[in-house]
């Protein structure tokens, strides 16, 4: 095999690997916590690259990409919020009911884009420090990748930093290890969910502005990594980052490293086979805080 | 009501009204109404399953869709070899560049092994797929996220293998079946004949299994799966087996639908359609059969009048009928005539 290309693979599958991380921390989050998954999370990175897009034609240049982040982080953040307190609120007792009427959302928010911004989608065009790329060990490395993974490892540091460190993050905690005893010893569940779950959706939302980086922005471009996101939860193990993170590494390497070998469809067929296979040795996932088992 | 008796007696009769009408529709109906009748149909078998394995087995699957192509494919490739002069190449085939026929496209010239592949092709992919994730103890949202995932993976593979299985377009273009036209005189009618004739079979044989000792214990499965282990049952034959049968009815409608239709595609079995399937269940009543029929003829008939005059709509149309049945009448139009009638 050629060493240049497995290089660039490698590479290539830890930025693949960052934006399942950005897209799945958020369901991961709210899936702890709630046991419900937002199919509409999708449309959240779809979001995240359209305020990106329309940060840019209000400020353009370098100014414009930094300042799209938290613009995004912010609206999608706003609208999980609404999600969550007007529909998911109300089906928590019930997760595949919540996959459907949040599926139900997901349609909505793609055909308003459809209506807002065309099928068609828009460009986002990186500033000049972005669009280049740096040779290392011949290899080529676009820049806008190594800004993918270094924003990821930036969220994800933050992220624990406010889960281990604030009083938010033990709140999260107490309520993802026993809810209710963390209800009976006083801690507002309601509230820490709504918290967690625009968390989660703000997170999408900057994981757009990186997927707006990489191509343009259509109205379903939330759609072909949220699957792959949904895989991530399955393998991570319930309420666990750091199986989360580690599932998203295993997933974001194994598609990029098979699509050597095979075409991207394939390598998408392999990708399920191998989830399947994981569960077969570990039903709990990479990282399991409580089993699955007895979970009903 | 004032004459309990007068409603009892009107709500005992209808499903036998209804049948005698449909059973006489090919000679009132048009004949384009007649074939879109016949497809919704053929969906409809497809959503027994659905009731059989969520409303009563707690599984939900986002990938019907896949052996709703399985079947459909086959009987498209059954139909695409019949037409065939001896050693020739099926036309898409030719248009890019294959030079010979696949091996595994040979075995369907035959109908015996065409009508096997549809009716147990899905159950084989269906039983196997479900037995290892349920044996581990995997389900709920988890199982329909990684149908999910199985739908889109199946959808891609498809797309991408344009050479040998139609690609995007899908298959189309079919002259007839078992030697008859499909469009000659008196086909469509007993085509539809047929569909129908299998949906009453379809019914009276899920009815059956949930009123028989494997729907009571699929329906404890569901409620409380590991308290029926402790009383010394393993739940995960049940699920597979469920999930299996309710394969092989998405394999049966989606081999019919191709024959209304004329036509199998990706855009009719991916990550949508598959969704979209499970809404014909939830409108009509996840927990009732009949209301899973008049679901997804409804839906069906309701999508197709609303979207070939304005396409956008449908999609907010669907969106908002998701979240709505979901969040205001869980158990659809069946909860709604049980509770009037109470």
């Amino acid at each position: 095999m050629d060493a240049t290309l497995f290089l660039n693979q490698l590479f290539n599958g830890f930025s693949v690997a960052s934006l399942y991380l950005l897209a799945s921390l958020g369901l991961a989050l709210s899936f702890g916590l709630m046991r419900v998954i937002n199919m509409a999370h999708g449309e959240m990175l779809m979001l995240g690259g359209y305020l990106a897009w329309m940060t840019l034609l209000v400020v353009p240049g370098a100014a414009g990409i930094i300042l799209a982040i938290p613009v995004a982080f912010v609206g999608a953040a706003a609208m999980g919020g609404l999600i969550q307190s007007t529909l998911i609120r109300r089906l928590s007792a019930r997760p595949l009911d919540t996959l459907l009427a949040t599926w139900g959302v997901s349609l909505i928010l793609q055909q308003g884009a459809r209506d807002l911004f065309g099928a068609v989608g828009v460009e986002v065009r990186a500033p000049d420090w972005l669009s280049g790329s740096i040779a290392l060990a011949g290899v080529t490395i676009p820049s806008a990748r190594i800004f993918i993974i270094a924003v990821a490892v930036l969220v994800l540091g933050s992220l624990a930093l406010l889960l281990l460190r604030s009083r938010i993050g033990l709140l999260v905690r107490a309520v993802n290890q026993d809810r209710m005893m963390a209800a009976a010893t006083g801690i507002d569940v309601k509230r820490v969910d709504f918290t967690i779950f625009c968390l989660g959706a703000g997170i999408a939302g900057l994981a757009g502005v990186m997927l707006a980086l990489l191509g343009p922005v259509t109205p379903n471009v939330g759609q072909s990594y949220i699957i792959p996101a949904f895989l991530v939860v399955v393998m991570g193990g319930l309420g666990s980052i750091v199986g989360t993170t580690a599932a998203a590494a295993i997933l974001g390497l194994f598609s990029a490293l098979a699509q050597i070998f095979v075409d991207v469809s394939v390598a998408q067929m392999l990708l399920l086979v191998f989830v399947v296979l994981f569960i077969q040795v570990r039903p709990q996932g990479v990282i399991a805080v409580r089993t699955r088992a007895l979970d009903v | 009501m004032s004459d309990p008796t007068l409603l009892q007696r009107v709500s005992k009769a209808l499903p036998w009204l209804l049948l005698v009408l449909a059973i006489v529709a090919p000679f009132a109906l048009s004949a384009y109404d007649l074939n879109l009748l016949a497809r919704f149909m053929a969906m409809a078998i497809l959503a027994l399953g659905i009731v059989l394995i969520w409303g009563h087995g707690g599984i939900l699957s986002l990938g019907q869709g896949v052996f709703f192509g399985i079947g459909g494919y086959a009987i498209a490739m059954h139909m695409k070899m019949a037409d065939l002069p001896e050693g020739e190449l099926p036309d898409f085939m030719l248009w890019s560049g294959q030079e010979s026929l696949p091996f595994w496209w040979a075995p369907f010239a035959s109908p015996t092994f065409a009508i096997a592949a549809i009716l147990f092709v899905p159950v084989l992919v269906g039983s196997l797929f479900a037995w290892a994730v349920f044996h581990r103890r995997v389900g709920g949202t988890y199982f329909a996220l990684i149908t999910q995932a199985l739908a889109l993976a199946f959808a891609t593979l498809i797309i991408s293998r344009q050479d040998v299985t139609g690609g995007f377009n899908g298959l189309t273009d079919f002259y007839g079946i078992f030697g008859v036209g499909l469009s000659s005189p008196g086909v469509p009618a007993a085509l539809y004949w047929l569909t129908l004739a299998l949906l009453v079979a379809s019914y009276c044989g899920v009815r059956l299994l949930l009123a028989s000792r494997f729907g009571m214990l699929l329906r404890a499965a569901r409620d409380g799966e590991n308290r029926i282990r402790f009383l010394g049952y393993n739940p995960t034959p049940f699920k597979v087996v469920a999930f299996a049968i309710a394969a092989m009815l998405a394999g049966i409608a989606g081999a019919l639908f191709t024959l209304h239709a004329g036509v199998v595609s990706p855009a009719l079995i991916g990550v949508v359609p598959s969704i979209e399937m499970v809404v014909w269940v939830a409108i009509g009543g996840r927990y009732s059969l009949a209301g899973a029929i008049v679901g997804a003829l409804l839906v069906n008939i309701a999508r197709d009048a609303v979207s070939s005059a304005f396409p956008e709509l449908w999609l907010y149309l669907m969106g908002l009928l998701f979240i709505l049945v979901v969040t205001l009448l869980p158990n659809g139009l069946a909860g709604l005539v049980a509770s009037k009638r109470a």
